[in-house]
């Protein structure tokens, strides 16, 4: 195996508010190579932008790493003061945000919000700067450049404010590009223009991407692997095919059977996953998914349950995939 | 911008005539004249007055008189009461005291209200911001002459560390400026902390730090800037506060410029002095106001000048 960029391993995140510990990131592992795209699909509040955070070294207060490393690219993040993490940030990972339309300060230019980058992270002239923002804008699918460096944020539309964002993670050429949901305040035909712009991006600078996503569309289309979030927890995780042909976990399931197909039948209706997220406060003991679950057993509202390993790289706890360890433990009761 | 520029002015003239008018007609509905306070002078002496200075004649002829020579020769009159002195010439000697003192009022109030807002929005719910938002709700309710007595009384007459009449050396500035700037300060610092919060909730605030930028730095560059957005808009305000302020203050401190100037030609019903004092502050407050809106414009780049 080679030498991974991204070894996160048992990370526990939680936010200490006054109602209490919430969980946010409860026992995550995740690992990535030099090269991979992985996606990170879960319904909102399951704890996707909080890994994405976690990486950057930026939980926002009251949030702390209770357990667990973050070691990317040689750094052991989760250890590392905030001055050495303001040198890792914005140039050996980058990340863009879901809002393109707040996401960058309104009284500022984007050329000086992208030189900004450049000034913070290498010792570029003030000409150098400026011919490689040029440079940039031309990478991300801009026109006219030279007047959009002069340009104010308002005056440009949502998917070229998406682009300057992408062109400000850009700018010191990150091993690591994360994208949090990218593409969900943007209108269809941008998501389109935007995800391939990513993908492109990828083959002409040797870049990693985590996408963070609800929309398994974009997973689809961008990405080499998927780990699946519930509740803080990775609770699937595998190749494209893996999760898309034969998903194991019942969350999976449920969220595989609620995107719209093109080649559906009419009568072939989406099912949504019904039930309510949990409440993070108060986690149930067992597997998240429990309360929601169709095929939940006694077992399932005490223990979570261990990953199965049904391939090298396909991941999922599940009791009924755990039923020799299941059986041990109850006896052959349901 | 041009476009601007010609509107902002058409304006201007069309509110300045408006305040010549009306203080003018307002000015001779107020019972008394300006020879009833000289010692019991003979109906003979004030008729004989009277018409010297043309206020024998209807309102109406003195009224077209007075714009007749404001209009076309900018002449504010001679004053009544001081006699033989142009108004042109007290302003010219008056105002640029007032304009220091109320110069470095603005300044204090927002070179102190900024960073104090500032700092209880970073420390928000700590004792520090707790602090600060007392004082700051202490100096919203107190008004100005009440902020300069009690100084006046503790500093000049009980303690007698600073001196409370003039303005001759620094040191005559220091309570003044107090009174004039408590009241902005306070305002300022709890408008600073309200949006500073808001700003620091921001997106790109978050983008900023994604960046690599450290905190001071994001502080400076990106919250800073859109955080004092509203204090910009209440300059505008500011400075009719400060300009109203110094009327009072500078009668508390007996300080000699038109603040003071200003009350006395009222009680006085020098006429000529009144309206020239007026006419002159109202037309110093529209200009500055328009400098108030170039200043947001070149802070936020959102803003279209209309
Ligand atoms: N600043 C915060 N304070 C308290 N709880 C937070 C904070 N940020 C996130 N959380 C909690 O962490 C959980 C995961 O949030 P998040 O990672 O934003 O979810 P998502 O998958 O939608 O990106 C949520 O349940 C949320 O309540
Ligand atoms: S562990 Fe039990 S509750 Fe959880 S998904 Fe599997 S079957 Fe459902
Ligand atoms: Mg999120």
């Amino acid at each position: 195996m080679s030498k991974a960029l991204l070894n996160i391993n048992n990370l526990k995140v939680s936010f200490f508010t006054p109602a209490g510990e919430v969980k946010a990131i409860n026992d995550i592992s995740i690992r990535m190579e030099e090269g991979d795209v992985l996606g990170i699909v879960g319904e909102s509040g399951s704890g996707k932008s909080v890994t994405a955070y976690s990486i950057m070294g930026l939980i926002p207060y009251p949030g702390k790493i209770v357990n667990g490393t973050i070691e990317f690219n040689g750094h052991n993040i989760h250890e590392m003061a905030e001055k050495e993490l303001q040198n890792i940030r914005g140039n050996e990972v980058s990340i863009i945000f879901q809002d393109p339309m707040t996401s960058l300060n309104p009284v500022y230019t984007v050329g000086n919000q992208i030189q900004e980058a450049l000034f913070l992270h290498t010792n570029m002239d003030k000409q150098r700067a400026y011919q490689r923002s040029l440079e940039l804008l031309n990478l991300v699918g801009i026109n006219e450049p030279e007047k959009r460096l002069k340009q104010y944020p308002h005056e440009l539309s949502g998917g070229m404010r998406q682009r300057v964002m992408i062109a400000i993670a850009l700018a010191c050429e990150p091993k690591l590009l994360i994208a949090d949901e990218p593409t969900t305040a943007l209108d269809v035909t941008i998501q389109a223009q935007i995800i391939e712009l990513m993908m492109e991006l990828k083959k002409k600078i040797n870049m990693s991407i985590i996408v963070i996503t609800h929309d398994l569309g974009i997973v689809a289309s961008m990405c080499d692997k998927i780990a699946v979030m519930y509740a803080g927890k990775i609770v699937e995780s595998g190749t494209i095919d893996d999760i898309f042909y034969s998903p194991q976990h019942e969350y999976t399931k449920g969220l595989l059977k609620s995107i719209p197909k093109l080649n559906k039948k009419e009568h072939e209706k989406l099912v949504p996953i019904k039930g309510v997220p949990v409440d993070m406060l108060n986690p149930p003991a067992g597997c998240p998914f429990a309360p929601r679950c169709d095929s939940c057993m006694k077992i399932c509202l005490k223990r979570m349950p261990e990953y199965t390993n049904i391939s090298d790289d396909h991941k999922c706890a599940c009791w009924l995939l755990q039923k020799k360890e299941y059986e041990a433990a109850t006896g052959g009761e349901r | 911008m041009g476009g601007y520029i010609i509107k902002r002015v058409a304006s201007a003239i069309i509110t300045i005539f408006a305040v010549a008018t009306i203080t003018f007609f307002l000015m001779f509905l107020v019972p008394g004249g300006p020879f009833l306070a000289e010692k019991a002078p003979t109906p003979q002496t004030i008729e004989a007055l009277e018409k010297k200075y043309g206020l024998d004649q209807p309102v109406v002829v003195q009224y077209a008189n007075y714009m007749k020579r404001l209009i076309f020769k900018l002449d504010l009159g001679t004053s009544l009461k001081k006699r033989g002195q142009e108004i042109n010439d007290i302003i010219r000697v008056r105002f640029p005291v007032s304009a220091r003192l109320g110069a470095i009022s603005v300044c204090t109030a927002i070179c102190l209200g900024i960073p104090l807002g500032s700092i209880a929005a970073l420390n928000r719910e700590k004792w520090l911001d707790r602090t600060i938002m007392a004082i700051s709700t202490v100096g919203n309710a107190i008004p100005s002459f009440v902020v300069a007595t009690v100084l006046m009384y503790v500093c000049g007459v009980v303690l007698r560390i600073l001196p409370t009449f003039g303005l001759t050396s620094p040191a005559h500035y220091i309570l003044p400026v107090i009174s004039l700037s408590f009241y902005p300060t306070a305002y300022i610092s709890r408008l600073t902390r309200t949006s500073m919060l808001d700003v620091l909730g921001q997106d790109y605030m978050r983008t900023a730090k994604a960046k690599g930028l450290s905190q001071f730095k994001s502080l400076f560059k990106h919250a800073l800037r859109n955080a004092v957005l509203p204090v910009v808009t209440y300059l505008g305000p500011l400075l009719a506060f400060i300009m109203t302020g110094n009327f009072v203050v500078e009668r508390i401190f007996t300080i000699p410029g038109l603040g003071s100037e200003f009350i006395s030609s009222i009680t006085d019903r020098d006429y000529p002095l009144i309206m020239g004092t007026t006419i002159f502050l109202a037309t110093l407050l529209i200009i500055l106001n328009v400098f108030v809106d170039i200043a947001y414009k070149i802070i936020d780049p959102r803003i279209k000048l209309k």
